[in-house]
């Protein structure tokens, strides 16, 4: 469906383009981590610097709703009682509360794999830590665009839709 | 006010590796919303939910409100031994549930 001007598929395309530093990922140059993120990282690994990798956080690249948004949380991890990970830390950028979950793993866990349904209050980058029994630390982040919020006010959305004055 | 569900494969061969899904019925109240007069709905989400395979915790989880209403979640765990799967879970006015489900771990041929 076509409009005057950009189509519809062609406006989407440059609202998430600048989500996207390399055009074939949507990973994230370091320096585009929130400070609040970076102190959660610094507080969940104990002070260790995480790499990036091993790490795969799978979400939608667009939300319909950010009410109910699937995610798929892998780590690369051979899963023994040698070398396995302890936990998976998931951070969102923009919602209120910046922690959305903590998973706890250990080798009878056998596979390093989490899905869950997060909300996510708008567009934003969702990150993904998980620190190995070795305490050695990984990162991952993607992108999602958020077509309606979740976590917003009621009485804005209500006062958005209701022109009638308030008491 | 809460049910929940197990989903674990039907049968499994010892040491296979399997998932486990589950859903709780829960609204994960966020502590943001507003009821009809206005009044703030205090925050109300599953905090902690644990997975024990006979009696041993395979699974923790630490929730908070960014995870949708009707938490979803699955992990994986290995099939040790036939027995049962026990998931519960307590939220933030101290409620708490529990959900059971039997594993059948056949030898491996």
């Amino acid at each position: 469906m076509t409009h005057k001007g950009m189509s519809r598929r062609e406006l989407l395309g440059a609202a998430i383009a600048p989500l996207f530093v390399s055009g074939l990922t949507r990973e994230i140059a370091a320096a585009d981590i929130p400070q609040h993120i970076q102190a959660l990282i610094v507080e969940a690994t104990g002070g260790v610097t995480p790499s990036r990798g091993k790490v795969k956080l799978t979400l939608p690249a667009i939300a319909e709703s950010g009410n109910s948004v699937p995610l798929k949380l892998q780590v690369d991890s051979p899963m023994t009682a040698e070398s396995y990970v302890r936990s998976i830390h998931i951070f969102s950028a923009r919602n209120p509360r910046p922690v959305i979950a903590r998973f706890h793993l250990g080798p009878q866990s056998g596979r390093a794999e989490v899905n869950t349904r997060i909300r996510l209050a708008g567009t934003q980058e969702v990150f993904a830590l998980a620190i190995m029994s070795d305490a050695s630390a990984w990162l991952g982040s993607t992108g999602v665009v958020v077509t309606a919020a979740a976590c917003t006010d009621e009485k804005q959305e209500q006062q958005r839709n209701d022109p009638t004055p308030r008491t | 006010m809460a049910n929940a569900r197990i989903q674990v494969p039907a049968s499994l061969s010892q040491g296979e590796v399997f998932e486990v899904r589950v859903l709780i019925r829960h609204p994960m109240e966020t502590g943001l919303r507003h009821n009809d007069i206005g009044q703030l709905i205090p925050q109300n989400v599953i905090h902690l939910l644990t997975c024990r395979y006979n009696g041993v915790e395979v699974f923790r989880a630490e929730l908070f409100p960014g995870v949708a209403a009707n938490p979803y979640v699955s992990f994986f765990t290995t099939a040790v031994a036939s027995g049962e799967l026990e998931v519960s879970w307590t939220d933030d006015g101290g409620q708490t549930g529990t959900e059971r489900a039997s594993v059948m771990v056949l030898p491996r041929s």
